[in-house]
């Protein structure tokens, strides 16, 4: 056996200690902004704090969360990603459904229909058109604006169609000789069927829309804006001389732990539904993208 | 009355509304790359200028940099993040004890879900004058403090060196699942002829990588002049704007902050129909070398 040799036992050491490395890599800068979020201000400006909070506090916390816009631009971001991943999952789902048959004749110029999608892949026209199109449809400063232009991922389209092709030919014929429609196939079999990959889908669509910022910048008043883009302004530009700050309070505040605070707090949504992202998502995206 | 079939069509309608409205209807709106655009003018209002717009991108200095920064940044990118995931896949095919390699999975896979806006506050946090690495990490080694943020070189470094950090974990998906799908009794038959491991790798393992090689890196070329507006915008500065801004910061800039409608459109214009072209080609090559279909 290979793995018997000792030349391979070494490198097996060696190789255990870089991907070990490796992977701490990837967590260790969001350990130490964790830390300097719950440190104090002075240990944060003399640099002490690298992977253990020194001077444990929650200031930073609870001054942002005692500020009014960040609560209400929670509030939208919750708005947006439910309206947005319901919305996009159904027609995700309507869309993939006959496309799925586009072999065989079951869908007569199904081939067109699905290079019609794929086209906006491939071409695009760009982010001022987007921006004059938001204009002329009056859809600024409305929700519609961040939930309907994504709407439909053609690429999380492509995975459910795929998935749907994997589904038993037998299956649809057994429900539609029952007299049942296309309709109820969908809802009775297909989607019971395949609710690991739509649930794969959602969580992909949930965070792209928890994470985006770009359109909230853009087509959103500062009131309406979702709590990714009043993160990515407040982390760009951070600001502490717009409200006073108490004394007692300044000792333990820093614009640096601040922010750490408020990047944490970004990020933690995501990091709660990666436990089950990461269950889901190997599958899904194999089941998807390496078609036989 | 909609028909069985009927219903299919009915099934697809909303998608092609919403795409219509919101990818082919932009399209449409490239036309005032044409234009002298002015908002309250309108498209039918606006007055025509014909290539005009195209030479002012071609012979502005500022523009002719960014379009280089852009391709500069968005190959290396294309480079680093097709190497790095193949060398890491290949390295962790090797690990035996499936809980070590769960847990290594978890780890690297995380960063790909967290948004630039995170990462990007992240990075400068760690990378500033006041940073831990300048600050701790560098004096140690006894080095002088490095201007991440602030000297352009270093920018497009940063800008290359963690977009790979954010990346490498997810894309090594795919080449793991194209390891694990190599017939073990390849490698018994290869063992039988006395092979050790590294002939194993070198003549079961990479043949078995390259058709998936060959179909992720001609995708890539599509991304030819897509540098990653995400991350410049949340990590660059006006200091290393003349080597670390690219198409798209310059667009949105140019187009939405100083209402130079004409002249973005222009340059994003330029850009679309380079990746256009590209990701024609390359999907054609993928199709023909690697057998590739996307349905």
């Amino acid at each position: 056996m290979y793995y018997k040799s000792r030349p391979y036992r070494l490198f097996y050491a060696i190789n255990i200690v870089i991907l070990s490395l490796v992977s701490i890599l990837c967590l260790i800068p969001l350990i130490h902004v964790l830390a300097l979020s719950f440190s104090s201000g002075l240990a944060v400006e003399t640099n002490q704090v690298s992977l253990w909070p020194i001077g444990f506090n929650l200031d930073s916390y609870s001054r942002t969360f005692a500020d009014g816009a960040f609560l209400e631009a929670l509030t939208n971001s919750v708005f947006r990603v439910v309206l947005g991943v319901s919305l996009g999952m159904l027609v995700t789902i309507l869309t993939a459904y006959p496309l799925s048959k586009m072999d065989g004749g079951g869908l007569k110029g199904g081939k067109l229909i699905a290079w019609y999608f794929v086209f906006t892949m491939l071409f695009n026209g760009g982010l001022i058109p987007n921006y004059i199109l938001i204009q002329k449809l009056h859809l600024m400063d409305s929700i519609w604006a961040l939930v309907l232009p994504g709407a439909l991922s053609i690429y999380n389209m492509i995975l459910m169609l795929n998935f749907f092709r994997t589904i038993p030919k037998e299956l649809e014929e057994a429900s539609l000789i029952d007299g049942a429609g296309h309709l109820t196939t969908l809802f009775r079999i297909y989607i019971p069927v395949s609710l690991p990959s739509i649930a794969t889908i959602a969580l992909f669509v949930t965070v792209g829309s928890w994470n985006a910022w770009f359109d909230g910048l853009i087509y959103m008043h500062k009131e309406n804006w979702p709590l990714s883009t009043l993160l990515q302004t407040m982390i760009s530009a951070p600001d502490l001389s717009q409200k006073s700050v108490s004394e007692s309070e300044i000792a333990n505040l820093t614009e640096r732990s601040l922010r750490a605070a408020k990047i944490f707090i970004g990020a933690l949504p995501i990091l709660l539904v990666y436990p089950f992202l990461q269950r889901f998502f190997v599958k899904g995206i194999v089941v998807g993208a390496v078609k036989g | 009355m909609l028909g069985r079939k009927g219903i299919l069509y009915a099934m697809l309608l909303p998608g092609i509304l919403l795409t219509f409205i919101f990818h082919y209807l932009p399209m449409i709106g490239l036309v005032i790359s044409f234009q002298n655009f002015k908002p309250w003018l309108g498209i039918t209002g606006s007055e025509w200028v014909g290539w005009e717009n195209f030479q002012t991108v071609f012979e502005r200095e500022d523009s002719l940099q960014v379009i280089w920064n852009t391709l500069f940044i968005a190959c290396v990118k294309i480079i680093v993040n097709l190497v790095v995931p193949v060398v890491f896949a290949l390295l962790l095919n090797e690990v035996r004890q499936a809980r070590f390699k769960k847990t290594i999975q978890t780890l690297v896979y995380l960063p790909h879900f967290l948004s630039w806006v995170i990462l990007g506050g992240i990075v400068i946090d760690i990378l500033s004058s006041k940073g831990i690495v300048n600050t701790v990490i560098l004096p140690t080694f006894g080095i002088d403090p490095i201007l991440f943020m602030a000297d352009g070189n270093w920018f497009r470094f940063v800008v290359i060196a963690t977009d790979s950090w954010k990346e490498f974990g997810f894309a090594t998906i795919v080449f793991l699942a194209a390891l694990a799908g190599i017939d073990p009794s390849l490698y018994e038959a290869a063992e039988v002829d006395g092979a050790g491991r590294w002939k194993m790798t070198w003549h079961v393992t990479l043949p078995a990588l390259v058709p998936i090689v060959i179909v992720v890196a001609t995708l890539a070329m599509g991304n030819v002049l897509n540098a990653g507006f995400d991350q410049i915008f949340n990590l660059y500065n006006p200091l290393v704007y003349e080597k670390g801004d690219i198409i798209d910061t310059f667009v949105y800039r140019v187009g939405l902050l100083s209402s130079q409608f004409g002249l973005a459109t222009a340059i994003g214009l330029f850009k679309s129909l380079i990746g256009f072209i590209m990701i024609i080609a390359a999907y054609q090559l993928a199709s023909r070398f690697a057998n590739y279909r996307i349905f």
